[in-house]
């Protein structure tokens, strides 16, 4: 969709307007496989990759709550992305390119229920129903990131109508705001986010930290010991995400070609660069480098990739990977002890940390100057337009995230009992248990 | 009769066992514990956060034995067992009342 956001300009000033003005009205059939491919592999980041990912770093009592929450914010967000979600995010009815309108937030209801999908319908090169799937995967993975906030405490109900809530008043404004088209509203400012550093992962990573401060610490939490059960799992789940990831990015120049293979190579440097710098400052800290560690550093990369995969060449992505890595263990360990809130997973430190960082730098990196493929000239500028992307993603998602929570706080409540938590969720909500050994 | 009972370093298990065979003995019952003792615990570090742990693996053996093979089952145990650096264990010897094989019946002396 970012494509949307990166490649018109660029082919505008190539004096190529035609490819800008419209999408192509026929379908390719490269574009279209490969874009069933990365669909398929965005939904691999999900299930089984974050939900693994999570998993392991739970208590055993709580390994299948986790996952739980996982797989059904998979079910729920894809329903209501066909209700609704999708005509939230792409109707472009009433917007107008440099006015800012009610649709400039978010959009209307002309495609509620899919309508006008078609089997011929198309969306650039592809059929739109590739489309609205594709989109449909990056709509479920942003709320199951927000899960590892408030691991081994929320009570799924609970969990279940803050995501509806929140994919519907968080998600879709900002994904409609910075992918939308001519008239939303980052859209129009310039705002570069090539595969959802800021609607997913600045969105996701602030919401968990507001939920972490809503819900409050886990009993016990900090004098208890509450380890990872599993790093394997984790390890695996990270790999997953990372193999996943290819699709994420490179999918998101909604087409077979070289941005696509450019967004591929930068994603592969950042995360190699970003787990190694995690590794290495880890190291030297702490005197050794640890499996959870280098799976923390890669994922940290992956996020700060993200919004400039489209833009930056191989020395930016060293260099964004490098320093989310670095800068991401100081916000998972050092601040987050410092403060003392239970981000349970650390997806404030990981994605709200890692996509702002990307999210800035790709103002720097797309330049030319700094070996980018971008069309920025103006570093300064850019930088300035990135910053006000972060801001209001921050503003804007911290607030209605606090909204939500207090909404659900007051209607059902947040939290499982505390029995409940003591015993484990698997048992307490779900009547199983991971483990019968 | 005797009991021993003697916690031991878990890879340390085959050399006691066979040490035992060479004894004599013709059976034990071992089983998986944790504990501590001046080897204490050690420190485990994820994403910054320290967790003490206090309790070490170790494994558990008794070996229920006559009077007079006793004092050989005991140097057995401590000469296998040993590795010189600390958390080897301990080994712990009681007098042993009556033994019951459940399948005959037989009592004390011939049911070891």
């Amino acid at each position: 969709m970012t494509r949307m956001k990166s490649v018109p300009p660029l082919f505008a000033l190539l004096g190529l307007p035609a490819l800008a003005a419209a999408a192509p009205s026929t379908l390719n059939t490269g574009d279209t496989a490969w874009m069933i491919v990365a669909t398929a592999l965005v939904l691999l980041m999900t299930i089984p990759g974050l939900a693994l990912f999570y998993a392991g770093m739970v208590r055993s009592k709580n390994v299948l709550s986790v996952m739980m929450q996982c797989f059904a914010i998979t079910g729920l967000v894809t329903v209501l992305w066909v209700i609704y979600g999708y005509s939230l995010v792409f109707d472009t009815t009433g917007m107008e390119k440099g006015v800012v309108n009610f649709h400039s937030f978010i959009g209307g209801f002309g495609k509620a229920m899919l309508a006008g999908v078609t089997a011929d319908s198309l969306s650039y090169s592809i059929p739109e129903s590739v489309f609205v799937t594709f989109q449909m995967t990056f709509a479920i993975i942003a709320p199951a990131l927000i899960v590892g906030a408030f691991a081994e405490r929320m009570k799924f109900s609970a969990l279940l109508v803050f995501i509806a809530l929140w994919f519907t008043f968080s998600y879709a404004p900002i994904a409609h705001m910075v992918w939308g088209g001519d008239g939303g509203l980052m859209w129009d400012w310039g705002v570069l986010d090539f595969a959802g550093g800021t609607v997913v992962h600045i969105n996701a990573g602030v919401a968990g930290l507001v939920a972490a401060l809503v819900l409050g610490k886990r009993n016990g939490y900090p004098t208890t010991a509450m380890p990872p059960h599993n790093l394997g799992y984790t390890l695996i789940g990270a790999s997953l995400l990372w193999v996943g990831w290819f699709g994420f990015n490179a999918g998101s120049a909604v087409a077979a070609n070289g941005t696509a293979g450019m967004a591929m190579l930068v994603t592969q440097i950042a995360t190699a660069a970003a787990a190694l710098g995690w590794m290495s400052v880890e190291w030297l800290l702490h005197r050794k480098p640890s499996v959870l560690g280098i799976a923390s550093g890669a994922v940290a990369g992956l996020v700060a990739i993200t919004p400039a995969s489209g833009t930056a060449g191989p020395i930016g992505a060293l260099v964004i990977g490098l320093i989310a890595g670095v800068l991401c263990f100081f916000t998972a360990t050092t601040v987050k002890r410092k403060f003392g809130y239970d981000d349970s997973l650390d997806v404030f430190g990981v994605h709200a940390v890692g996509g702002i960082i990307g999210a800035i730098l790709t103002g720097a990196f797309a330049a030319p100057a700094f070996g980018g493929f971008g069309t920025v000239t103006d570093i300064g500028a850019q930088l300035w337009i990135q910053c006000k992307g972060v801001a209001v993603t921050l503003i804007y998602t911290a607030t209605m995230t606090w909204l939500i929570l207090k909404f659900v706080g007051l209607v059902i409540g947040l939290r499982a009992d505390a029995d409940d938590e003591a015993q484990g969720l698997d048992l307490a909500l779900h009547n199983e248990r991971g483990y019968n050994l | 009769m005797k009991m021993v009972t003697a916690i031991i370093k878990p890879f340390k298990l085959d050399d006691v066992r066979e040490a035992l065979s060479d004894v004599n003995v013709t059976g034990i019952t071992v089983s998986e514990v944790k504990g501590f003792g001046r080897q204490k615990g050690h420190t485990e570090l994820y994403r910054g956060a320290e967790y003490v742990v206090d309790f070490l693996p170790k494994i558990k053996l008794e070996v229920a034995v006559t009077s007079d093979q006793a004092e050989r089952v005991v140097e057995a145990i401590q000469n296998a067992a040993n590795t010189g650096k600390i958390g080897d264990g301990k080994i712990f010897v009681y007098d042993l009342d009556r033994v019951i094989r459940i399948r005959t019946g037989e009592l004390d002396g011939d049911a070891l």
